[in-house]
């Protein structure tokens, strides 16, 4: 091979050097003009009227474009069953699970786009409305586009996640209220009682890991963990007090409890350090679940999936999650239950609002598909009608669900962080490489600290 | 030249001019000075995120600069020419892989409960993929990703230059008695010198834009690892996470900076420009 003409080809068959965020940019911005191409949006120009609470875009025929996650994907899909005359665009994405932040990313490129915003979208984040309204996203929905018969039959407090200064912008799909999830086969065999205090539940794990090695009566390794155990133990992490003001005091009592039953827990072996989404979980801890404290989607979700752990029919009972002597009222956690946006750009108001209502509210849907509890009264009588019936659960599940919907403490809520992605990132590293969580607290004050005031909020200890 | 030139002021100039007017100026539109800069730098993940970098970027140029001249020399001086055309369209492969793409397979080689390597990740002392990713080992990580994915090209482009060399000057060092080693000591490296440069160069820049790799990891993990790892990502929080623009600008510019200050060095003191 000549030389010249072998280092001609070597150059130009090679394109040294990544670039990656041009690349990532490029995508993106070529993302954007494809939504938009398809997307229903309308530009703020002429023609709009105020109407409803807000400045409504001129109105169109065309497409609806909703945005799903894959979990909502059959809601999507059993609206388009029930309304065939509807031309759907439907569009999956993350969902913005575990403070993904992919909505506010999109709609900020639409914004300097000026178009290509969906109609309605969903979202598995509770926090979405602290960016969406100041961004002029989301719509009012209680200014005359939704009845308040229809607001007020979700849950009470279900939409107070939606609700900025008396206005709601959102609707809530469902609760994730937590609850006890136990294994009633292998506690009568082994004759443990489920246990109702949280001392209790310790004695209870440090039993099983002495006597059955190897079982589970919980899992420390979610980025929802602190969501499960921190908020049931009314840890004061995310009391969000004002608009932009929030909270934050976990080197306290009511932290370092929960934070020592943890550790405990884990040293003795029966509290899991893995996800339940993860490979490792589904892999080896199948049969090997004696209790796990989750919420209530992890019925469908963790338990009754040939993804997750497949517990057969008739072994896996509910009951309410333990609580702290001497602690009143009666706690629990929560962990998302999302939430439906109405595009404030949208050309097709009537038949948006149409679609989120009927996702949100129908026993079609609710009632009878969906994974999770509805926030939507009604629509959970049916679900839990459902459950009941399906003799999947030990006894009835039923009274334990409706009662752990209204315990949920009202001390910790969502701000524009995202508190799940705040625990990944500075305790399980740390959870991994052998600390505890309670040497880790100061750590996890100045991290939800430090990721609060990023985002704009007055911290206050 | 001219579809050139046009490329090069849509997707460079054009974009680095508005990087620069953003730099400088506050969500308002009026002249601010440095203060974005200041302000970025007193983020909390700001100085995390410059030593992440610089770790990465030692250890990602070294490694490629080592192994790449290393692998170039011995499958240029393989005996079969067969094998070292088929060794190094081996060593491409990688590389054409899209970014993204390449890292996604990096995911399931580094899970222990589903990668092909698992025994040896576990002869490691790894069982999970937390594990794996703690934070200690993420810079190595990268560095070998970046190295699977981008070494190939470089391979190729370094035994296109060896054999530029001419034919003449290796067989007289042989009869001097010269041995593989020393002709590549004396000969081949220094004649490669500014293949070498070029590659650090490039190498270096690509390097400063660390994206990829740390924000799938962070995803795939569900945020044990790697967020805020790069400043790149920290510009892309500040762009899309706290609505602010105008930071994210300050720090494209000052890699942009860093880049431009890098390769100056690297160009007068190689005298890369000289003709020879």
């Amino acid at each position: 091979m000549p030389p010249m003409k072998s280092a001609l080809r070597a150059c130009s068959d090679v394109r040294p050097g990544r670039r990656r965020s041009a690349l990532a940019v490029g995508l993106t911005a070529i993302l954007a003009v494809a939504l938009s191409a398809c997307g229903g949006g309308a530009g703020s120009g002429s023609g709009s009227v105020f109407k409803d609470g807000f400045k409504q875009a001129p109105q169109s025929t065309g497409k609806l474009t909703v945005w799903v996650d894959s979990t909502r994907l059959p809601a999507a899909q059993a609206y388009q069953k029930a309304h065939p005359k509807v031309k759907l665009n439907i569009v999956t994405y993350d969902g913005d699970a575990n403070g993904a932040n992919t909505l506010q990313t999109k709609v900020d490129l639409f914004d300097r786009t000026g178009s290509g915003w969906p109609d309605v979208v969903f979202s598995a984040e509770q926090n979405e409305t602290s960016w969406a309204v100041t961004a002029g996203f989301a719509a009012p929905l209680n200014e005359g586009l939704i009845p308040s018969s229809t607001l007020g039959n979700f849950a009470t407090g279900a939409l107070n996640v939606c609700t900025v200064d008396g206005k709601a912008y959102c609707l809530r799909n469902d609760l994730a209220q937590a609850v006890l999830w136990y294994n009633a086969s292998l506690m009568k065999k082994w004759g443990y009682q489920v246990p109702t205090t949280w001392p209790q539940y310790q004695q209870l794990g440090e039993k099983v890991a002495q006597q059955h090695p190897g079982y589970l009566v919980g899992n420390a390794g979610d980025t929802f963990t602190p969501e499960i155990y921190m908020w049931a133990s009314q840890c004061q992490a995310s009391d969000i007090t004002g608009l932009r003001a929030v909270t934050v005091n976990v080197t306290t009592p009511n932290c370092e409890r929960m934070a020592s039953l943890l550790d405990t827990l884990i040293k003795s072996g029966s509290m899991s350090k893995l996800s339940v989404f993860s490979t490792a979980f589904n892999k080896n801890e199948k049969g090997k679940v004696l209790m796990l404290p989750g919420p209530s989607w992890f019925g469908g979700a963790v338990f009754d999936t040939k993804s997750g752990l497949n517990v057969p029919k008739g072994q896996i009972g509910v009951a309410p999650i333990p609580q702290w002597p001497g602690s009143s009222p009666a706690s629990t956690g929560n962990v998302g239950g999302g939430t439906w946006l109405l595009s404030a750009h949208s050309a097709h108001l009537k038949e948006a609002v149409d679609f989120m209502t009927w996702v949100t509210t129908s026993d079609a849907y609710q009632g009878d598909l969906a994974p999770g509890y509805p926030a939507y009264a009604p629509a959970a009588k049916v679900w839990l009608a459902h459950q009941a019936s399906s003799g999947y659960y030990v006894g009835n599940p039923d009274p334990v669900l409706e009662q752990a919907a209204g315990q949920v403490w009202t001390g910790w809520n969502y701000g524009k962080w995202s508190n799940e992605a705040v625990w990944a990132a500075t305790i399980d590293p740390g959870l991994t490489s052998g600390k505890t969580i309670s040497s880790m607290l100061p750590a996890w004050q100045t991290a939800i600290s430090n990721y609060a005031t990023a985002a704009g909020y007055k911290v206050s200890h | 030249m001219a579809g050139y030139v046009v490329l090069l002021a849509a997707f460079g100039i054009v974009p680095t001019a508005y990087a620069v007017y953003f730099a400088f100026t506050s969500s308002g539109n009026t002249f601010t000075g440095l203060s974005n800069f200041v302000n970025a730098a007193r983020d909390f993940r700001y100085v995390p995120a410059v030593e992440h970098m610089a770790v990465y970027l030692v250890l990602w140029v070294v490694i490629l600069v080592v192994f790449v001249t290393g692998l170039s020399l011995v499958l240029h001086q393989l005996p079969a020419r067969r094998i070292s055309r088929t060794v190094r369209f081996l060593y491409y492969i990688p590389g054409a892989l899209a970014g993204a793409a390449s890292v996604m397979v990096w995911l399931f080689m580094l899970d222990p409960t589903v990668s092909p390597a698992a025994s040896f990740l576990r002869l490691l002392g790894y069982g999970t993929f937390g594990q794996v990713i703690e934070p200690g080992h993420l810079a190595i990580l990268f560095a070998m990703i970046a190295f699977w994915t981008g070494a190939g090209g470089w391979i190729v482009v370094m035994c296109g230059a060896l054999n530029t060399i001419p034919a003449e000057t290796i067989e007289a060092a042989r009869i001097d008695g010269a041995g593989g080693w020393r002709i590549a000591r004396r000969i081949q490296i220094p004649m490669l010198r500014k293949w070498i440069v070029y590659m650090v160069i490039l190498a270096f820049a690509a390097g400063t834009q660390l994206f990829v790799e740390p924000q799938l990891i962070s995803e795939a993990s569900l945020g044990v690892a790697g967020r805020d790892y790069s400043l790149n990502q920290l510009s892309y929080d500040f762009a899309f996470q706290n609505n602010n623009v105008n930071y994210a600008a300050a720090i494209s510019v000052e890699l942009l900076v860093v880049c431009v200050v890098v390769a100056a060095v690297f160009v007068t003191r190689s005298r890369f420009f000289d003709a020879s």
